[in-house]
């Protein structure tokens, strides 16, 4: 093998990625960087305790009360942090409201920002190449991969996410749902319609 | 700067192909990736520019090769070791203890 300088890109395959986490926290943990109990309530806080289930509150709050839907608008941010939620990936709010006449999705080409206070860690496809490359060119074609049809009347507008601001959608709320409860309401928000790839079906 | 991150608008990238009922972590080592980034970013050990920067430097063929959380992990191991908190010997002599222990 041919001589080279060993700078930061390795030229021989990386060993894998179990082994370097475990290697790369261990000496976190040794030189005091990191401390175990703070990393494990870090890792519980966002795979048990943060997810679609705030955004959705929020969007049932939206459709039942219209003054909280008008600063949820005007303030993104504040609006939700009355809920409860802020935090990291979610200091600068846009919510965005679909319509008859504005279908709009949120996309981060550029790697992966995501409002995780409202909707927890983004799944895989929202970070993976297909959908950031596309979402932007081809969104009805995108959409239709979700299995979402919008009328041809319909502007679909994309969201490009960015560090510094995040976008929720405000998805429409479904014919046939005037009698419900906000929890109940709620139940039927799902995460893609607060992405904009998903609608939510009028009940049955 | 321009590079391979910049994914908007590029073809050929295949379908998206969601999961349903996906779980917030695929892998124990995407759950220790996500803690110990959190960890280090909270405390403070580089901001979110040096965290897109250093991903933004991988190489394109392994960008687009490696999933999401490898990225995190190259951006941690390399700016832990870029601010002089590990060197980059420290980081294959634990790897190469841990690998003999394992097999």
């Amino acid at each position: 093998m041919a001589k080279h300088d060993h700078t930061h890109e390795h030229t021989a395959p990386p060993s894998d990625p179990a082994l370097r986490v475990k290697a790369l926290e261990s000496l976190l943990l040794e030189k005091g960087v990191i401390d175990a109990e703070a990393l494990d309530e870090i890792i519980d806080t966002y795979e048990n305790k943060t997810g679609p289930r705030n955004g959705a509150a929020v969007v049932a709050r939206a459709w039942v009360d219209p003054d909280y839907k008008k600063r949820l608008l005007e303030d993104g941010t504040g609006a939700i942090a009355e809920m409860g939620f802020s935090g990291i990936q979610g200091e600068d709010m846009l919510v965005v409201e679909n319509t008859a006449e504005v279908h709009n999705m949120v996309v981060c080409t550029l790697c992966s920002c995501y409002p995780w206070p409202t909707l927890g860690l983004p799944p895989v496809w929202y970070k993976a190449a297909p959908y950031r490359s596309r979402a932007v060119s081809d969104p009805r074609g995108v959409l239709a991969e979700f299995g979402v049809e919008i009328a041809d009347d319909t502007e679909v507008r994309v969201w490009d996410s960015n560090a510094e601001l995040r976008y929720l959608v405000l998805p429409v709320r479904p014919e046939g749902t005037d009698g419900m409860s906000e929890d109940e309401l709620a139940a039927m928000v799902t995460r893609d319609s607060m992405i904009g790839t998903g609608v939510i079906q009028a009940p049955k | 700067m321009n590079g391979v991150h910049d994914l908007g608008g590029m073809h050929g990238m295949g379908p998206i192909d969601p999961e349903a009922n996906e779980p917030v972590f695929h892998d124990e080592w995407e759950r220790r990736v996500f803690g110990v980034v959190i960890a280090t970013f909270g405390g403070g050990n580089y901001d979110v520019d040096q965290f897109r920067h250093a991903i933004e430097l991988m190489g394109a063929a392994n960008y687009l090769s490696t999933s999401y959380y490898e990225h995190w992990l190259h951006m941690v191991e390399t700016l832990m070791v870029e601010n002089g908190t590990i060197t980059r010997d420290e980081l294959d002599a634990e790897q190469a203890k841990l690998a003999k222990e394992a097999a």
